[in-house]
């Protein structure tokens, strides 16, 4: 098992929700995070006060997928959230110790597996 | 102008009624009320710009909502520069059927003389309000894509190449008003007149590029209630002031401005609930709208009974168009073609059919026999609406060889507020760090033009 972390741009998110669905991937949390990556700050003012904006809107995804979902999850993240310009987001495959589904206290794959 | 204020004079001679202003009119001497009820009026109108930006501001999604309002804000700075430097001239002053001539381009010779009843002066600034919103109105059509530059250039040449002449024809002596077209208030010369600029607008600027992938909602449904609420508010000027006096025409329009959009707030709600089993508040905001805009041609001219039928009937074609066009391509985005065209048509066709002699001595429509006043109504629209279609492609496919009408994709999607205009609506300001004097980079100022400096935050 794996979870997955993606950063993305706000904006990106219906299209990258739209390819995990597609992918069958359905169990996910999304957060709206600030971040800082490589992108150049706009720089914003208000009457004479002139700011760099150094924190940008983000959206995190948390996935936690098995073995088998691995790829096709990287992949649609990959293919729907990028817009080819510096500030795309970033996706990290995190080992998982231990998994349990609340409702039924199943374990690990069967507990990231969706309800038939 | 003077046609239309010898009309009004004339009228309120025929009605018998207030004969002491009346006569006042007649010898053409300033009325202390008249003035009175016409400075408030203006004002009164000049809150509608700021209203329609809180409509329309709610109405798109955040990183938008700043682009949004300052579409319509702007407008009272460039629409009401240019109808002081040429606009009023070429709509007011005499000229041909079609358009009026330059001869009061920079005021030249509008002073505090009476003009009717009032100062010419204040009847420039009154009409004025009028040029600035129906400019504003159009934004509601390209908003969340249009470059705010290629907007401000847009509004200016239309301002004088559209709005200008067609308050001509109906209002400045034109060749409407010698045929008699009946438009109070700007059913035709505003509402249908903005209402086919924006269909042709969405239409040439294309769909953003979220639309019809996306659900676009509004950010601050409150904001647009604010917005209806205000625009009824300032909607009262429009009317009411468009009598041009405070008289028993004032009031008899007054009273139909807050009868008509009662009347469809009401079918609309219900129109609401029977459709979803909601009453759904940006549909009372719509409903208001829409109210106002019909009852606008019609305000002076029909009994309030009337102006409450015609307020219950104009929400239908508007409630179904509006409907329609969210299943199609065409992304009017904030609907100002089913609010204001649609709207406006029905409104300046009623006017044509519930029109009343017998009210303050105008004309009679279709109901009270007056078939050839309906047909003038019908001709009125069709002029209108053809002329400010065409008008609006022409200037829109010009513009667009030299420059390009959209943001880019890549703006489009970090939001235009803080690409065109380097704000935000609303910032926290965490990870905000002051620059000073020194720090501030060069590229600043062409981030104004929106291309330089903003990358990737988004919104």
């Amino acid at each position: 098992m794996k979870l997955i972390k993606a950063i993305i741009r706000p904006d990106q998110l219906g299209d990258v929700l739209k390819a995990l669905f597609q992918a069958e991937v359905h169990g996910l949390t999304v957060t709206r995070v600030r971040g800082h990556g490589g992108e150049t700050e706009p720089v914003e003012t208000y009457r004479g006060t002139t700011v760099k904006m150094e924190l940008t809107d983000k959206v995190m995804l948390d996935i936690g997928v098995s073995e088998p979902f691995v790829e096709p999850t990287v992949e649609a993240i990959l293919a729907a959230a990028r817009t080819g310009v510096v500030g795309d987001g970033k996706i990290f495959v995190l080992p998982v110790e231990k998994v349990y589904r609340i409702r039924t206290g199943e374990e690990d794959t069967a507990a990231v597996t969706p309800v038939a | 102008m003077i046609r239309r204020l010898l009309f009004l004079t004339v009228l309120l001679l025929a009605a018998g009624a207030q004969s002491a202003f009346a006569q006042e009119a007649a010898e053409a001497a300033i009325s202390a009320p008249d003035t009175a009820w016409l400075l408030v009026s203006t004002a009164l109108v000049l809150l509608m710009t700021p209203a329609l930006a809180f409509f329309y501001g709610g109405l798109v999604r955040s990183k938008n909502a700043l682009n949004t309002m300052m579409m319509s804000f702007i407008a009272l700075g460039v629409a009401g520069v240019l109808w002081a430097l040429v606009g009023y001239s070429v709509a007011f002053s005499e000229g041909n059927a079609f358009i009026g001539g330059l001869s009061m381009a920079f005021l030249s010779g509008v002073g505090v003389e009476p003009s009717g009843s009032i100062p010419h002066l204040l009847f420039m600034a009154f009409q004025g309000t009028f040029a600035i919103i129906t400019a504003a109105l159009i934004s509601g059509a390209v908003v969340e894509r249009m470059r705010f530059g290629a907007y401000l250039v847009f509004i200016a040449l239309w301002g004088l190449l559209v709005y200008a002449p067609v308050a001509h024809w109906v209002w400045g002596g034109g060749w409407l008003a010698d045929l008699g077209a009946l438009d109070f208030a700007g059913g035709a010369v505003v509402h249908v007149n903005a209402g086919a600029a924006a269909l042709v607008a969405a239409l040439v600027l294309g769909a953003r590029k979220d639309f019809g992938r996306q659900a676009l909602l509004p950010h601050n449904v409150p904001f647009v209630l604010l917005g209806a609420g205000l625009l009824w508010f300032g909607w009262f000027g429009f009317n009411g002031g468009s009598a041009l006096a405070a008289d028993g025409v004032a009031a008899l329009a007054f009273v139909n401005t807050m009868l008509a959009p009662a009347a469809t707030l009401v079918v609309w709600t219900l129109l609401d609930y029977v459709r979803t089993q909601k009453i759904t508040a940006v549909g009372v905001a719509t409903g208001i709208v829409v109210g106002l805009v019909a009852i606008t041609p019609a305000a002076g001219f029909i009994s309030p009974v009337f102006a409450l039928i015609l307020g219950g009937i104009a929400a239908v074609p508007s409630y179904y168009v509006l409907l329609w066009r969210a299943r199609t391509r065409l992304d009017d985005s904030l609907d100002v073609f089913a609010a204001h065209g649609v709207g406006g048509l029905t409104g300046a066709l009623l006017t044509g059919v519930f029109a009343q002699e017998a009210v303050n001595g105008t004309a009679d429509g279709l109901l009270f026999g007056g078939v050839a006043q309906f047909g003038v109504q019908v001709l009125s629209v069709a002029a209108v609406f053809v002329y400010s279609g065409l008008l609006t492609f022409v200037i829109l496919k010009g513009m667009s060889f030299v420059t390009s009408l959209r943001a880019s994709t890549r703006d489009e999607g970090l939001g235009l507020d803080i690409v065109n205009h380097g704000e935000e609506a609303y910032t926290e300001g965490e990870g905000a760090i002051l620059l000073l004097d020194d720090e501030v980079p060069p590229v600043l100022a062409a981030s104004a033009n929106g291309k330089a400096v903003s990358t990737p935050s988004l919104h």
